[in-house]
């Protein structure tokens, strides 16, 4: 059975840590859906929010060989969480742009930029509805589409 | 607090971690660090003639004694050198620092000459690296490398040091304690669990003791000796594990897996318990996974999380120091075991062993390869210490020698290093330079460090090289044999060099046996003249290593002979 994880990893800020930790994927040929980074404010340590997918087995050892970076403080599998994600795209300025906000509206966003032939939108919901989000959004024919990964937190 | 160079400081850190002797080769980047040493005598510095051989060296000096071993290289050409070792290393767990140099800060990135991106290339086979910014942060991270090194699962940490910064100057601050937020690698035991062990060791009818090179590495063989011994359990060893109980002990029943005695495998297929101490379920030991030890139920005691659940389902994992558990679980087991309770289980393993003991066909007429390391073991056995290089005479030994004690046997298990056994029998024989040290190699092997006839004749370290001579790659030849019906792509080594002019062009000794008597002789006479030397023993060119569960397949299903 596969399975999607969250994992939150607290590390020291420090070089080559991400390198660690997304060469310990590659080389075990484990899976990354998705990987957001940032420093933790007022702190040495950042977050990594990695979004993985394997079986059981697999996920444990995921856990368990992140644990064994010497620079990883703390591993969080999430099973109560909040997750967001935001993604931004744009839009020819041809395209129904009430209808386009509209539907940016339902899904926690709104039109942030109005060029000189394309509007830029943004939206930032749970991953599941932005996938939703970003599948009715084809209809108004985006040039460009850009999803940040998800962050997450737990309750 | 002393300003320094960071040059001074790599010189100094050494003498803080007691390190007595380092293997090395110097270069443009790490000259600033050769010149201290020629400065300061410290520590012993051994010029080996190759990057690799002096990482080996190191190991070989770790796994005897059980200090960290040191290795310092330069950087480019000089580290990739050095990569083999630490990924030997690496496999085996064995605690090392290799220091490196590197281009200057300003001018890494911008591929310099014989720059390399050496933390990159180090880190899925070390345990840790740095790469160091300032000579302000050297105290600290070189006590952090020894610190790693050598606690939790032991492994090699790699420092990665510009040639800039070995200029810089800065105070010199020693940490005498390291503590990392970070890492804390766990010590004791859950007592619930080894109370839940202890139970289901009591309550077994089929247990068996797997042993591992876990028991190695934390120094518990005392303790594994007494557990055997009181519960009269019988046990298997893995490769790296050889030594734990000695060769004669009577609940012994020899190594376990690819080239394990038949009893010792069925004992792990036929067993409704395994109590694991320390070892990680090697491929070459488990078999077709599928089919490795049905019926048991699995304690698993092991320092690295990691290692507990990978492969195979574990009732009962323990995680901690072997040895810290070891001081919990053997007075629980003396008490609550009842040793006769698996007597009927010993019986049966006893006929398994009557019925198909490890065993070879001798001859007078050409030498055979098992029977060379038994006539060694007669002579040496609790005297020496056993390196070997890669194949067939690498089995021979681990099958055949009468081990007595653990860190006896010295052999690359995790990576099976061709190249690995005389530049680690040097290192073992810097490290206990009271005993002999012997390296069985094969004439494939030797070929690969050669050249360090140079480093153990200048340095005196009369290693005896055994060469089982088969002229073939022995071990590949043989599953040639096997699966490949006798194609022998490549491995045809008949064209060989006079071993024994090569030994003697070098300043050692060399021999070229072909009967009993003159191996004898060969070794007695290299035995007491304490030289460097190289035995050539042509041997039975088609002998095969047996028993033999080939690749991937269950372990009672093993070859036992093989007829033409
Ligand atoms: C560096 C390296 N290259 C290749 C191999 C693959 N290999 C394993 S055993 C073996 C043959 C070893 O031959 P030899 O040293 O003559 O020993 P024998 O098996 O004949 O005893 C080879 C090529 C290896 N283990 N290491």
């Amino acid at each position: 059975m596969i399975e999607r994880r969250v994992i939150s990893v607290i590390v020291l800020n420090e070089h080559g840590v991400l390198t660690r930790i997304t060469g310990l994927f590659a080389a075990r040929g484990y899976n990354i859906e998705s990987l957001t980074v940032a420093p933790i404010p007022g702190s040495k340590y950042s977050r990594l929010t990695i979004v993985t997918s394997g079986s059981l087995r697999v996920i444990e050892q995921i856990i368990k060989q992140l644990h064994k970076l010497i620079p990883v403080y703390k591993v969080i599998e999430h099973s109560d969480l909040i997750e967001k994600e935001m993604v931004m795209a744009k839009i020819p300025l041809e395209e129904r742009l009430a209808d386009v906000e509209a539907l940016c509206r339902a899904y926690n966003g709104n039109i942030v930029n109005i060029g000189q032939d394309s509007a830029i939108i943004m939206a930032a919901d749970e991953p599941s509805r932005i996938a939703n989000f970003v599948s009715a959004l084809k209809r108004f024919n985006p040039k460009e589409i850009v999803r940040s990964g998800v962050v997450a937190i737990e309750r | 607090m002393a300003k320094m160079t960071g040059a001074q400081m790599v010189v100094e850190a050494m003498r803080e971690e007691g390190v007595e002797v380092v293997f090395g080769y110097p270069g443009g980047a790490i000259m600033n660090v050769y010149d201290e040493i020629y400065k300061h005598r410290y520590f012993q510095h051994i010029l080996t003639r190759h990057e690799q051989a002096a990482v080996h060296a190191a190991d070989g000096y770790a796994r005897a004694t059980g200090k960290v071993g040191v290795a310092f290289v330069t950087s480019g050409p000089g580290f990739t050198n050095a990569v083999t070792g630490l990924a030997t290393a690496y496999m085996d767990s064995i605690p090392m620092v290799v220091v490196s140099g590197q281009v200057p800060l300003s001018m890494i990135g911008t591929d310099a000459f014989q720059e390399i991106d050496a933390v990159g290339i180090s880190r899925p086979c070390t345990k840790h690296n740095f790469l160091v910014k300032s000579a302000e942060e050297l105290p600290e991270i070189l006590a952090e490398a020894f610190y790693i090194a050598r606690s939790g699962r032991p492994g090699p940490v790699h420092v990665d040091i510009p040639k800039d910064v070995t200029a810089q100057v800065a105070e010199f601050n020693y940490p005498k304690e390291v503590k990392l937020e970070t890492y804390k690698p766990t010590i004791k035991g859950n007592a619930r669990q080894i109370k839940k062990a202890v139970e289901a060791i009591a309550n077994a009818k089929k247990p068996v003791f797997y042993l591992g090179g876990g028991i190695i590495h934390s120094n518990s063989a005392e303790l594994v000796r007494d557990l055997v011994a009181a519960t009269q359990i019988p046990a298997v060893e893995t490769l790296m594990a050889r030594g734990t109980l000695r060769y004669d002990d009577p609940m012994l029943l020899g190594m376990v897996g690819m080239h394990g005695t038949y009893a010792a495998n069925m004992a792990m297929s036929e067993a409704d318990l395994l109590i694991a101490l320390g070892p990680r379920f090697d491929d070459r030991v488990t078999g077709k996974l599928s089919e490795f030890a049905k019926y048991a139920k699995i304690i698993h005691v092991d320092i690295d999380p990691s290692s507990i659940g990978k492969l195979v389902h574990v009732d009962y994992p323990i995680v901690g120091d072997l040895k810290a558990v070891l001081q919990e679980l053997v007075p629980q087991a003396k008490e609550k075991v009842d040793p006769s309770r698996y007597e009927a289980w010993r019986e049966i393993l006893n006929r398994y062993n009557e019925l198909h003991p490890l065993t070879y066909e001798d001859s007078d007429e050409v030498l055979k390869p098992e029977w060379v390391i038994q006539r060694v073991g007669e002579k040496l056995k609790g005297k020496a210490r056993i390196s070997t290089d890669v194949g067939q005479h690498q089995m021979w030994a681990a099958q055949y020698y009468p081990f007595t004690r653990p860190r006896e046997f010295i052999t690359s298990g995790g990576l099976g290093t061709m190249g690995f056994g005389f530049p680690a029998a040097m290192g073992v024989k810097r490290g206990v330079p009271d005993e002999i040290s012997i390296n069985i190699s094969g004439d494939g092997s030797i070929l690969m460090n050669i050249q360090e006839l140079m480093t153990a004749v200048e340095y005196r370290l009369p290693v005896i090289n055994i060469i089982l001579n088969n002229n073939y790659l022995g071990m590949v030849r043989q599953w040639q044999t096997f699966f490949y019906d006798k194609r022998y792509a490549e491995t045809d080594l008949s064209m060989q060099p006079d071993f024994v002019r090569l030994a003697e062009s070098f300043g050692g000794v060399g021999y070229r046996v072909k009967t009993k008597e003159e191996f004898d002789k060969a070794l007695d006479d290299a035995i007491s003249k304490g030289v460097v030397a190289l035995i050539d023993v042509v041997i039975d060119r088609y002998e095969n290593v047996l028993p033999m569960v080939p690749a991937g397949g269950s372990l009672y299903n093993m070859l036992l002979e093989y007829k033409d």
